[in-house]
């Protein structure tokens, strides 16, 4: 267990935005209001190349927030000690503002499905994700940020609510967290939840970094809504007002635009992250 | 009783009908359809990899019937590490296997030539040898050299026209591909990957120096190849195209 008092991120408390390579030029050129950029570890675990130095360039006038979407942290099985090498890599040369990854699996006897699947809120997975998490913290030699899903159904067999679950990790282990704001309003939507009141349950104070991203609109078996974190658009109305209820109890944090498919052109992105700023600039310091 | 990752694993690539067991939507009510976000997450993403990695093939059989043989393959071989930039590898012999693709002979051979520029674009980068290094060892010590390549490097060795086919497939405008064997050389000068048609007899001295012959036996595999095999012309287009990391006399 690391040291409590330790800081688990050193981003800015501003506006970032997920890096895509097709950025790159405009970022170089003129990236206001965006402070700092998050990359998906995986795309940057080859051997060199262009991924390699864009990123040791951006790396020089930008904090950068690397984000793990392979680790499976959430997994029955151990974690594939290949793929943690290859973070402690990635983190020991880039020396990164901040690490973070999810709560969910990806990863079952060596097949890697490509997606952040959802867990039971239980006693056992509890202990395995906080056994998961040490073993994370020790070797990157850092502490690390964990991000509540999107989720888009519930397990019986769950004795948690998830911001309790959460919690209870963070305590056990002194990561911090990750607040996806979308996800909070794309699950409590999901699942018959007040999203506020989830935002009340969870611990803010351990919240390291925010995430927010866009999501598309589904219906279930039963013409329930069922909403899809899809990041493919801009963020949702509601998902803003949610963002300006949690900032009033928490605080400036960094603040994260994820747009990952039907990638816009930099001016459309750069204008979300000014809407984030605006955001911030609300909040009294 | 408790949901194994076992059995969500098995459901979301089985493509059964029904959520597994224990699922719910949070008020009660089976997961039903909600199951099927995670199964099309999965297909969805693994589709896109491969359709973003294999352009020409999928150019070449078209977008529905690529979808369909990406949808086979991925339940057949699901990745086996999270670095999706290079899923794929077993793609090439897959499609040569598949029954519906028989009768196209060369697709395997241009899938091959995909995922070699993919392995290229992320290998290792390497400080090129320049001409001047070469010409000033002297003849003697030359010939008895060994070459290291960059690791960028790959050489495709096909019997068909793989390259003309794959500029047919990906550039609007090239002409019909002429009925020869082509080997492709892949090299990485700075960022984007080149491709090379070899001259006869190339691909025999890069895959000799590729298992540590020296120089002037890979000239003679080379020969034994193709006659009017030229080593001055072989070894500019080498060193143009940034391929030779390293030369070093051999013991």
């Amino acid at each position: 267990m690391l040291d409590n008092t330790r800081p688990c991120s050193h981003l800015p408390a501003a506006p970032g935005v997920g890096y895509k390579p097709q950025h790159f030029a405009d970022i170089i050129a003129d990236a206001r209001p965006v402070e700092w950029l998050e990359i998906h570890a995986e795309n940057y675990m080859g051997d060199g190349g262009r991924p390699l130095a864009q990123l040791r360039h951006l790396s020089e006038r930008f904090a950068v927030s690397v984000h793990g979407v392979g680790l499976s942290i959430g997994g029955e099985g151990r974690l594939d000690p290949d793929h943690l090498s290859r973070l402690r890599h990635l983190c020991d040369w880039l020396q990164p503002a901040s690490f973070s990854e999810h709560l969910a699996w990806s990863t079952h006897d060596s097949h890697f499905l490509n997606d952040l699947l959802p867990l039971p809120y239980t006693q056992a997975t509890l202990t395995r994700i906080v056994d998961h998490i040490d073993e994370v913290q020790e070797t990157l030699g850092r502490p690390m940020l964990l991000e509540n899903p999107s989720s888009y159904l519930a397990f019986d067999e769950s004795t948690y609510a998830e911001p309790e679950f959460l919690s209870e990790i963070a305590r056990r282990t002194g990561c911090g967290l990750l607040l996806d704001v979308n996800n909070v309003f794309v699950s409590a939507t999901n699942l018959g939840l007040d999203p506020r009141a989830y935002i009340d349950a969870f611990p803010l104070e351990r919240v390291g970094e925010i995430h927010l991203g866009g999501h598309d609109e589904d219906q279930d078996d039963h013409g329930a809504p069922l909403l899809i974190d899809s990041h493919g658009q801009e963020v949702a109305d509601p998902v803003w007002a949610l963002l300006d209820y949690t900032l009033d109890r928490m605080g400036k944090r960094p603040l994260l635009i994820e747009w990952d498919a039907n990638v816009p052109d930099w001016p459309v992105l750069a204008a979300e992250a000014q809407r984030a700023a605006d955001a911030l600039a609300k909040v009294p310091a | 009783m408790s949901l194994t990752q076992t059995r969500f694993h098995d459901a979301l690539l089985t493509g059964a009908q029904l959520a597994p067991d224990g699922l719910s939507d949070g008020q009660g009510r089976p997961a039903g359809r909600r199951f099927d976000v995670y199964r099309n997450n999965v297909a969805v993403s693994l589709t896109e990899a491969l359709e973003q990695g294999f352009p020409a093939v999928r150019n070449l059989i078209g977008p529905d019937r690529f979808k369909s043989m990406a949808g086979r393959f991925l339940r057949q071989h699901p990745p086996e590490t999270p670095m999706i930039m290079h899923y794929g590898a077993a793609f090439p012999a897959f499609l040569e296997a598949a029954e519906p693709l028989a009768h196209i002979g060369y697709l395997g051979d241009v899938a091959r030539l995909e995922q070699a520029q993919r392995e290229a674009y992320h290998a290792a980068d390497a400080t090129p040898v320049d001409a001047a290094a070469l010409s000033a060892l002297p003849p003697d010590d030359l010939v008895r050299s060994l070459v290291r390549f960059a690791p960028a490097l790959r050489l495709i060795r096909s019997a068909w026209p793989v390259l003309a086919i794959w500029r047919y497939a990906t550039e609007p405008g090239t002409p019909k591909p002429a009925a020869i064997a082509q080997d492709v050389l892949i090299t990485r000068p700075d960022f984007d990957p080149e491709l090379t048609d070899l001259p006869q007899g190339g691909a025999s001295f890069v895959t000799a120096l590729m298992n540590n012959s020296t120089l002037s036996a890979a000239l003679d595999t080379a020969l034994s190849d193709a006659p009017d095999f030229d080593l001055q012309n072989m070894l500019g287009l080498l060193l143009q195209r940034q391929a030779i990391a390293a030369i070093t006399p051999s013991e």
